[in-house]
């Protein structure tokens, strides 16, 4: 009745609706009654508001309300950070929705004005006065510290947010003991996360029964309905989040932001419905940034290259205030992956979290693992030249070898199941590695400059046993739920608490459903992003949807299918033990021809005529899946350049990903995926960059300035992959989600530093703007 | 981003457009709306109303006649990519077109709206200038020509009046011998030229007979390169002589360079001669 649809690349059933503009974003939500809010930034890095006078924007026509910091004043709390890593000590610094004393960046919400329309809202904002007394200001994190620095909250000295230490085995006796150490600084520039789609929220308040509704851009509605809790003191359950479509996130729609708690007070005060959708240029100023670390990072090794300890100082801009996830970004999925895929037996990393008056930083695709792999790959190529080896065969030496069900690393962490040397392998075998490079040196003497730069991964994903977030601090659990009902016709609903926003999981879960059950694909509706109707879930992010729902999908479906086995032996009349189930179909053992169809399970169920005795009627699981582990996807990318000495422009020519996600249920989509992720992820590595001016302006504050990859700037990517499946997850499954992004920066990187190794440059900072390239081949090392 | 409120009239003739430009003070005209559209929406235009010429016939369409070709100011720049009779007339601009901005800057963003913008950053200028293009101006008190040289001058600035309508850009066509070639460094955000250069030499033998390069993108307008021509014209073009002539770059482009956080003036400077280099060393190439 259905063909095998588990494993096929069958085409996003969420598609069709979304490219023919049929799908209703948050900014496409209508409400009679509604009124727009426009929302007042500072234009300072950091200021002391003297005062504020809005009545000459209360006045105008069209202006429904105008309200400060001062409004909030007990109706808002303030905006919690909802990760506490412990023994950090973390300074959860208030961070009043809108501002009210103090300005700490620009972007910093000063005053919201409600309109009739949003035109006469952004017309008000320039009749808001308010009087600034600039302070000082400093954005880089190092600087931060020293001494005298411009500090940011009285409650965190020397701007310090927390400092996080890792260590595992002895890093102090591995580097006294090296034969060979080898040392860098890395910096890792603010990236903007740029989803295609701004945020935006509405809010509708009934004060009747005292619902808030919010519409929201959010990746993880359950969560932003809490933390709205938390900063409203309403009850939860009378809070309803909807997050129904939502257009990339890639981290930046984690955090529950001021602006939601703000768009639902003007809701509350005004009593009608209120809209907001950020502009572009606001969502660079107001939406988190990504990374920002300075790293100071050394490597130790014996003469003949293994690899003996990793050492780390970290400071990892914050921004302003503590975003949602941000303290666990740098630390528990950054410093814990200090090993990569290599055996290193010592690690030790301290890591500053640090206040800057700047957009507060949290999870950007990869977040932590990018600039973990980066560390380590990076090195071990500094290793390689250092000790005059190939940088192919010095990671080689030091892989961890194939294991199946667990492996402990140094830092504390069990990796599930794993081969890295076989993802290498095809990846040596797909370029050709040798040739590329005889090549490679043929061109070097023809004067053409070509590049490779090879890496090899593991990262850490599919967040998380529950019990591990707890014990690191995180405020919530990190398992998924899930709720598979049969109609009475044999169509089928999944609810899902995770909250998939562009990585197809209406697809992929219905595959799962379809592969478990046997019903077709097309009669199986995936519903999600909704608290009122979706079950409890923490959200989609960090590679989690596939490899913790997905387990709670499956393990729902194997549910019914033991109700449905009962419910066959009870109308075939034969013992239970003797009912075999095959695609869709349950017989009698060695009788196929006396057999009840899934529809027909299903049918009885629901109709509940003639089940087994003290059987509940109905054919619906609910499942809560978590984790036993998290999920250690792997692999071996491979990027090849061509740079022109002349202008110091850089080509990329070809990029190589062999990437293992354990088993895979939707190939296609898993190829889009990795096909996002390296360009993302070489996006740092050649051209973005968020930049501030020493007075915390932010420079790159559109994309005429901010320089995105696009589709003419990156090569056709050729994907391939093992399939090494999980030990854990019920399935095999890992996750895919940031696989691309984590590999791709350092490759690319890699690649242009091997191109640059005849001009004998071998530091440089990112973005490999064509300017940076071009002095360094004159003027050396450096800027 | 939200542009403040603005009053909207749209052209039905020519002679409308100026009398509307004269009845309403701080009137922009408007066409494909490329550049001005992110002006207003960020703020940035003063402009209290706009005057739609975008629906205007007489400005639209490419055209030759006696060795001109003439381009309605309305013709967009995916146009003049594709147009038959300037890649055979006047191979520079459909080169030069086919690199502004994406795809959709190209649908709607008109020749007139780029040149009367005059951004720095632009390609049509450089060319223009490059190709001795004169361009036509409708006012009040009837039409003129305005060299394009003359046209430009200094960042976003040009030699239109406030009642003055850009109408067509006039291009000699190519003659024999000769070769045009852009060489433009993309910036990585915007699309406008990092720098671009422009290369119009003719060939007589093995001969740089005439010489007309200009420079665009680090200056604050499209800038003729006269000690680059005066370095082709009269030698021979192989690559030591286009070297030498684009070294002298640095000479004709002022002390007034832009640069941004990608490329800083002093290193445009020196790409300005990598592509100088570039566009003689195609134009050259195309003379035979």
């Amino acid at each position: 009745m259905t063909t095998r649809i588990f494993s096929s690349g069958i085409r996003r059933r969420e598609d069709p609706r979304l490219i023919t503009g049929q799908a209703s974003y948050t900014a496409d939500i209508k409400l009679p009654g509604m009124t727009h809010a426009a929302i007042l930034r500072s234009p300072h890095a950091h200021a002391r508001i003297k005062s504020i006078d809005a009545s000459a924007a209360a006045g105008r026509d069209g202006v429904v309300a105008v309200f400060t910091g001062a409004d909030t004043e007990g109706a808002l709390n303030g905006i919690p950070c909802a990760w506490q890593v412990p023994n950090s000590d973390v300074k959860a610094v208030d961070h009043p929705p809108i501002a009210k004393d103090v300005v700490r960046y620009v972007g910093d919400a000063v005053a919201v004005v409600v309109a009739e329309s949003r035109y006469v809202a952004e017309d008000a904002l320039e009749h808001v006065d308010v009087e600034y007394e600039p302070l000082s200001s400093v954005t880089d994190p190092k600087k931060a510290t020293a001494d005298g620095a411009p500090q940011l909250h009285e409650d965190a000295p020397g701007n310090q947010a927390f400092h996080w230490t890792v260590s595992g085995g002895d890093a102090g006796a591995a580097f006294s003991e090296a034969d060979v150490v080898v040392k860098d600084r890395i910096v890792h520039q603010r990236l903007i996360p740029n989803a295609m789609e701004p945020r935006a929220a509405v809010a509708q308040w009934v004060g009747s029964t005292q619902d808030l509704t919010l519409w929201s851009t959010s990746q993880n509605p359950h969560i932003a309905r809490f933390l709205m809790s938390v900063v409203t003191d309403l009850p939860e359950h009378r809070i309803r989040v909807i997050a129904q479509e939502v257009g990339g996130g890639f981290g930046s729609k984690i955090p529950f932001y001021a602006d939601e708690a703000i768009i639902a007070f003007c809701a509350m005060r005004t009593g009608g419905p209120v809209k907001w959708v950020e502009t572009r240029s606001e969502n660079y100023q107001a939406t988190i940034h990504g990374r920002d670390h300075i790293e100071e990072v050394e490597l130790a090794a014996t003469r003949d290259g293994k690899i003996t300890g990793v050492r780390a100082a970290v400071w990892a801009g914050m921004g302003a205030y503590l975003s949602t996830a941000s303290t666990g970004i740098p630390t528990i999925l950054h410093g814990l992956m200090y090993a990569g895929p290599y055996d290193i037996p010592n690690v030790h990393g301290d890591v500053y979290g640090v206040f800057t008056n700047a957009t507060p930083v949290d999870a950007y695709r990869g977040a932590g693992r990018p600039e973990a792999t980066f560390l380590v790959e990076r090195m071990v190529n500094l290793l390689a030249d250092k000790l005059g080896m190939d940088p192919v065969e010095l990671r080689r030496k030091n892989l961890i070898p194939a294991f199946e069900n667990g492996h402990d690393v140094s830092t504390g962490l069990t990796y599930d199941s794993g081969d890295y040397e076989k993802a290498l392998d095809m990846l040596m075998d797909s370029i050709a590695y040798q040739d590329l490079r005889r090549d490679q040196a043929a061109a070097r003497s023809e004067g053409k400059h070509v590049g490779i730069g090879v890496t090899t991964y593991v990262e850490i994903c599919g967040l998380g046993p529950s019990q591990v977030a707890g014990a690191v601090g995180f405020g919530g659990g990190l398992w998924e739920s899930a709720i598979i009902r049969f109609h009475p016709t044999g169509k089928v609903n999944v609810m899902t608490g995770a909250s998939p926003h562009g990585q197809g999981e209406e697809t992929t879960f219905a595959q799962v459903v379809s592969h478990e059950l046997g019903v077709d694909v097309d009669d199986i509706e995936v519903l999600h992003g909704d608290t009122d109707t979706s079950p409890m879930g923490w959200g989609t992010y960090g590679s989690r949807t596939t490899a913790v729902a997905g387990a709670a999908v499956a393990l729902g479906a194997r549910k019914l299918k033991e109700k449905g086995k009962a419910i066959a032996a009870h109308l075939l009349e034969a013992a239970v033990e003797d009912i075999e189930y095959d695609d869709g179909n349950f017989f009698v053992k060695g009788s196929p021809d006396q057999s009840k169809t899934i529809d027909d399970i299903a049918l009885m169920a629901n109709v509940a005529w003639n089940l087994p005795e003290g059987m509940e009627p109905g054919f619906e699981s609910t499942t809560f899946y978590d984790p036993p582990n998290f999920a250690y996807p792997f692999g071996a990318h491979a990027a090849v350049v061509e740079l022109d000495p002349d202008t110091g422009q850089i080509s990329l020519t070809r990029y190589v990903a062999v990437d293992d996600c354990g088993t895979q249920i939707n190939p296609m989509i898993i190829e889009g995926q990795v096909h996002g992720g390296v360009v993302q992820g070489a996006g740092p590595a050649l051209w973005e960059g968020a930049v501030y001016d020493d007075g915390g302006q932010l420079i790159t504050g559109s994309m005429m300035d901010y320089a995105l990859p696009r589709a003419d700037m990156v090569p056709e990517i050729e994907t391939m992959s093992t399939d090494t499946p999980s030990p854990d997850h019920p399935l095999g499954v890992k996750g895919i989600g940031e696989t691309g992004t984590i590999a791709s920066t350092v490759t690319v990187y890699n690649a242009v530093m091997d191109a640059l190794k005849p001009f004998g440059v071998d530091k440089l900072d990112m973005p490999l703007t064509p300017e940076r390239v071009w002095r360094a081949i004159h003027h050396g090392n450096g800027s | 981003m939200y542009a403040a409120q603005i009053d909207y009239h749209r052209a039905c003739s020519l002679q409308e457009a100026i009398a509307l430009l004269q009845e309403h003070e701080g009137a922009k005209i408007i066409a494909g709306g490329h550049s001005l559209i992110p002006l207003l929406r960020f703020r940035l235009s003063d402009a209290s109303s706009l005057i739609d010429i975008g629906r205007l016939d007489e400005l639209k369409g490419i055209s030759r006649s006696n060795g001109c070709v003439s381009i309605g100011a309305l013709t967009t720049h995916a146009e003049l990519a594709s147009s038959d009779v300037l890649k055979d007339a006047c191979p520079i601009i459909p080169e030069a077109a086919a690199v502004i901005g994406d795809p959709q800057v190209r649908n709607r963003g008109t020749v007139g709206g780029n040149l009367a913008h005059a951004d720095p950053g632009s390609d049509l200028p450089t060319v223009l200038v490059a190709l001795g293009a004169e361009f036509r101006v409708a006012g009040p008190s009837g039409d003129r020509l305005v060299a394009a040289a003359d046209f430009f001058q200094g960042l976003m600035s040009t030699a239109l009046g406030n009642d003055d309508v850009l109408t067509s850009v006039e291009v000699p066509a190519a003659q024999a011998g000769q070769g045009m070639a852009y060489a433009k460094y993309i910036h990585p955000a915007s699309r406008y030229a990092v720098v671009g250069a422009a290369a119009v030499l003719t060939a007589s033998g093995d001969t740089c007979s005439a010489a007309r390069v200009a420079v665009g993108g680090l200056t604050p307008s499209a800038t003729r390169a006269p000690s680059v021509e005066c370095s082709l014209t009269g030698n021979g073009l192989g690559e030591k002589a286009q070297a030498e002539a684009a070294s002298q770059v640095a000479n004709d482009l002022g002390d007034d360079l832009l640069g941004d956080i990608s490329a800083s003036a002093g290193y445009r400077l020196k790409m300005a001669e990598v592509y100088v280099g570039r566009a003689v060393a195609a134009a050259a190439a195309r003379t035979a």
